[in-house]
């Protein structure tokens, strides 16, 4: 059952071919069984998983229950979830249990979709390859010395390791596109303002972006169509009419115009994940697209950009967990000022402090014009590519990272190489673009993503071309040894 | 020396808007701690701000009344700091694009002189919590209440403009006037709806140089305020004429022991990091939206003191203490048109009612004797029915609850006589009981008779027990008098 792409559950559960009860059991056994290995799910919802299959089964009875009713899912752990903890992956909110459900994890409540656990991630969604967090680093089910990306590292593992048909993440440099590559499994970043961020714990609310993983393109679209939604808890929000992302997803794709930014493949991109990715590009030439040659000139400069402006809104977003509400204080303190030093510098880890005093250092009196003012400048540079570019073209196709899941440890002690991990990803989100990275190939046995990236509110016509590309080419179906 | 001082002042006002700026929950005070503070307000993780649109108006409505360039396209900025009762450890407020810009509010002085204060902007924001010292809380620790964090707040910052503590009070009640009376705020000062801080410096007269200042915060009273500075400006004098520099310093000035002390000096001040708020869209305020709230604007303090002026014919003075407050002058107004003398009126707001509101520490709003219980009591003094000595009995009962003023006339037997039968035979019967004072004033000469008639009087009004009308015993005795010449 596990290896049913959530379209055939849909089709299953309906059709009365398993229930809900016996594809929630089947997933909590197999997170049971291989969670020790993977270390993808932090938190298994059993009995309320049971109860809300149960209640699933009995909608689907009649006849009229939404598409994903009984659907097993995973959430990441940076979603707040009513009654269940949500730690983000950190010490500091390791005993936090919020009162309220985020938005997104309420959509899927509504339809009937049934939550299995929460994954595992980097510490405050801050890491490229999910080593930050205070539960131990997620393993690649493809190959468990290596990285399985981050920051939603336990969600795509989870996928890949068939844990669960599908699971929830999020993106703020790539988090989302990133793991989706390295651990060979669909997964999507959304317009900035189409999913909702209430009850999703901030790491830089300008640049966070919640969306779908899967198998495959059209799973994403499955699980986007419920995501998605106007809510007037999120003033950042948009209030635009969700498209049935499922209805286009057949659409021929011969004519469209595709872009190839120069420079996603110059110095830095592995060989063998250029070779896949340029192999994709003829798949799809032969569909029918048109390739063309495109300029991104500022590029380079997303990835400075980016490690002044998401770090300085962090340093605001995490002032909240200073011991004093909810979450982590420290023992015996003896005055304010030492609760505060303690309960931070022991709640938080490393990379979260890095990042709060790299974003304190940018904001502060003296600093601001020189980082703050002109990371914003860079900013609408980045922005302005982008629509010169879709001024001429339908999408921009790359790849998705720079090389391969690698090692533990690998870049443990640089972050700046850390960092560069997310150097094709990291301009959709200063640009509030849509981004999603598909399975394209594999180097030395592990996967290669190939990155979509679409005009503002154009996930249709993105999900189109992914999932025209999954019906000539069988990287989604794919799975690492072991698994099937 | 000569020392000019110089005053600038950030006025904190809290809207009456029913709910906070950024959440559903209710601004209402005093409701036992952390009970009206919600997810957002805590600053759980995750939760989001959405914006009150009626504190948006309001903060416009302010703008408007005082004349001010409103900002169509303003921003929400992060003010980063950590605090026990900051949930967020950031303020959400406005820095580079305030709502509100530069406008003036004129001030009258005692002397009749009137003063223009420039307003350098006023942006909105919300309101701390509160750090709680005493009560149940185990020891050595300090509990938060945050039942005030969010309610939405307008800061208004002046111009150094005001040169003496009385332009200052002045200033601080004007605006109290203004906000009260558009009803963007509740006015009440002890809940610490309005709150001062005030910027001071001192220069040698004739200087057009800005002396070093200090900022005394959270002054919430125009007592304390004035304390504050008169204690201020001595200090800085004291100490630049003893040789010493002022040093830019924020202190603090309690109100109940007099004391006031310094609390951080500028090195030692926050950086506080402003940068955009992410989370909140910049606020965008259409043209249609300034007229119809400008039309709708309720009247405003000069306007209703220059129409109390020509409608009741108050003096200026009069007229500018019943416009000050929109409750002071809807409740003059009611009494003014129901009873028919706008003088009275205004005497007895001003005077009687006022006094005792004050020692009972409430506003007009709150009176106990309503405004038409008033109103009728001066009518009955129009008509001559009590004196104005009597009608002080009549108001305290009124204002122990004792009813409303015909009872209390019958019940305390303070009618007033005025059938001219009834006095005449008083009259009579008190000159022929004292035949040595008539005697007395028959052989005085005329200068001194005017004097004499007091003893008359009071004799006519011990018998009478006060109820005699006094204008007609005085007019019934002279006559008598003057028959025995």
């Amino acid at each position: 059952m596990h290896n049913y792409t959530i379209a055939e559950l849909v089709k299953g559960l309906q059709s009365k071919q398993f229930s809900s009860v016996e594809l929630t059991q089947h997933f909590l056994a197999r997170i049971r069984q291989f969670n020790d290995q993977y270390n993808a799910v932090i938190t298994v919802t059993e009995d309320q998983a049971l109860q809300v299959a149960q209640l699933a089964d009995q909608r689907l009875a009649t006849g009229s229950a939404p598409a994903l009713c009984g659907v097993p899912l995973l959430h990441k752990d940076i979603f707040c979830t009513k009654g269940v903890r949500t730690s983000c992956g950190s010490k500091m909110l390791d005993n936090f249990i919020p009162p309220y459900n985020a938005t997104v994890v309420e959509n899927f409540e509504q339809t009937g979709a049934v939550m299995l656990g929460k994954t595992n991630m980097d510490e405050f969604a801050m890491g490229s390859s999910n080593e930050t967090s205070f539960y131990g680093p997620v393993k690649n089910p493809w190959a468990t010395d290596c990285v399985p990306g981050g920051s939603s590292g336990g969600s795509a593992a989870a996928v890949a390791g068939r844990l669960a048909p599908g699971a929830t993440a999020t993106d703020t440099g790539g988090s989302i596109r990133q793991p989706a590559a390295l651990c060979g499994i669909s997964g999507l970043k959304p317009t900035y303002g189409r999913v909702s961020r209430w009850g999703m714990i901030a790491f830089a609310s300008s640049l966070d972006q919640a969306g779908p993983m899967a198998r495959t393109a059209e799973d994403c679209a499955l699980l986007l169509n419920c995501m998605a939604s106007f809510d007037d808890k999120d003033s950042t929000c948009v209030d635009r009419e969700v498209p049935d992302y499922s209805a286009s997803l057949n659409k021929p794709v011969k004519g469209l115009r595709i872009g190839i930014p120069k420079e996603y493949f110059s110095e830095g991109l592995h060989p063998g994940t250029e070779a896949a990715v340029k192999k994709a590009l003829t798949d799809l030439e032969a569909q029918g697209v048109e390739l063309v040659e495109i300029s991104l000139p500022n590029s380079d400069l997303s990835v400075p950009a980016y490690y002044v402006i998401a770090p300085a809104e962090a340093s605001a977003n995490l002032s909240r967990f200073d011991g004093v509400k909810y979450g982590y204080r420290c023992e015996n303190p003896k005055d304010l000022q030492d609760m505060y030093c303690r309960t931070r510098s022991e709640g938080f880890g490393e990379e979260v402090q890095r990042r709060i005093l790299i974003g304190t250092y940018c904001l502060s009196a003296g600093y601001y014009d020189a980082y703050y003012g002109k990371a914003q400048q860079v900013r609408q540079l980045i922005e302005q590519d982008f629509v010169k570019a879709f001024a001429d073209v339908d999408l921009i196709v790359g790849p998705t990272c720079p090389s391969p899941a690698f090692k533990f440890g690998a870049k443990g002690d640089d972050p700046v190489a850390m960092y560069l991990e997310d150097i094709y990803t990291i301009a959709t989100n200063l640009a509030g673009l849509p981004g999603m990275s598909v399975p394209c190939g594999m180097v030395e046995g592990k996967p290669v993503g190939l990155q979509i990236i679409g005009n503002y509110f154009d996930e249709a016509r993105m999900l189109n071309l992914a999932h025209q590309f999954q019906q000539v080419t069988d990287w989604h179906t794919q799975a690492p040894e072991g698994i099937l | 020396m000569n020392w000019e001082t110089v005053i600038g002042l950030e006025v904190h006002v809290q809207l009456a808007t029913k709910t906070k700026i950024f959440s559903a929950a209710s601004t209402s005070f005093g409701a036992e701690p952390n009970t009206q503070a919600c997810a957002i307000d805590l600053a759980m993780p995750g939760t989001l701000p959405v914006l009150n649109e009626q504190a948006v108006h309001y903060a416009v409505m302010f703008g408007l009344a005082i004349d001010a360039e409103i900002g169509q396209v303003s921003v929400f900025e992060r003010k980063n700091y950590f605090y026990p009762d900051l949930p967020k450890g950031y303020q959400t407020t406005q820095l580079e694009k305030p709502i509100v810009g530069r406008g003036a509010v004129g001030i009258q002085l005692a002397d009749g002189s009137t003063k223009s204060i420039r307003i350098h902007h006023a942006h909105l924001e919300e309101d701390a919590g509160k750090s709680v010292h005493e009560g149940d809380l185990p020891l050595g620790s300090s509990g938060v209440d945050l039942n005030r964090a969010g309610t939405p707040l307008i800061e208004i910052v002046s111009e150094p403009d005001m040169r003496s503590i009385e332009e200052a009070v002045a200033f601080a009640k004007k605006l109290h006037s203004i906000v009260t009376s558009i009803g963007i705020c509740d006015g009440e000062m002890s809940q610490g709806s309005m709150r001062f801080d005030v910027n001071v410096s001192v220069r040698p007269m004739g200087s057009t140089e800005l002396g070093t200042r200090t900022e005394t915060k959270n002054l919430n009273s125009f007592k304390f305020m004035e304390e504050a500075i008169e204690k201020e400006v001595e200090r800085q004098i004291d100490v630049i004429e003893d040789g010493g520099t002022i040093r830019q310093e924020t202190r603090l000035y309690n109100g109940d022991t007099k004391v006031a002390k310094a609390m951080r000096s500028k090195e030692e001040a926050n950086d506080y990091r402003y940068f955009p708020c992410p989370d909140l869209l910049p606020v965008i305020v259409s043209d249609d939206t300034i007229e119809a709230l400008r039309r709708a604007l309720p009247e405003l303090p000069d306007a209703r003191q220059a129409r109390f002026v020509t409608q009741y014919a108050l003096s200026l003075y009069d007229a500018g203490v019943l416009s000050s407050d929109a409750s002071i002058a809807s409740f003059f107004e009611t009494v003014a048109n129901s009873c028919g003398n706008p003088k009275l009126a205004a005497n007895w707001a001003m005077g009687e009612l006022s006094a005792a509101l004050n020692n009972a520490g409430l506003g007009f709003a709150d009176s106990p004797v309503s405004a038409e219980q008033l109103a009728e009591m001066i009518a009955r003094i129009v008509d001559s029915s009590i004196s104005g000595k009597m009608a002080k009995q009549v108001f305290e009962a009124m204002w122990q609850g004792e009813g409303n003023v015909d009872d209390i006339i019958d019940a305390k037997g303070l009618k007033q006589v005025s059938d001219s039968g009834a006095l005449e035979k008083i009259v009579t019967d008190v000159l022929e009981a004292n035949p040595a004072m008539v005697e007395d004033f028959v052989s005085s000469d005329e200068n001194k008779r005017k004097k004499k008639l007091g003893g008359f009087m009071g004799q006519i009004m011990k018998v009478s027990k006060g109820q005699a009308n006094p204008q007609q015993v005085n007019q019934i005795l002279l006559q008598k008098l003057n028959e025995l010449l």
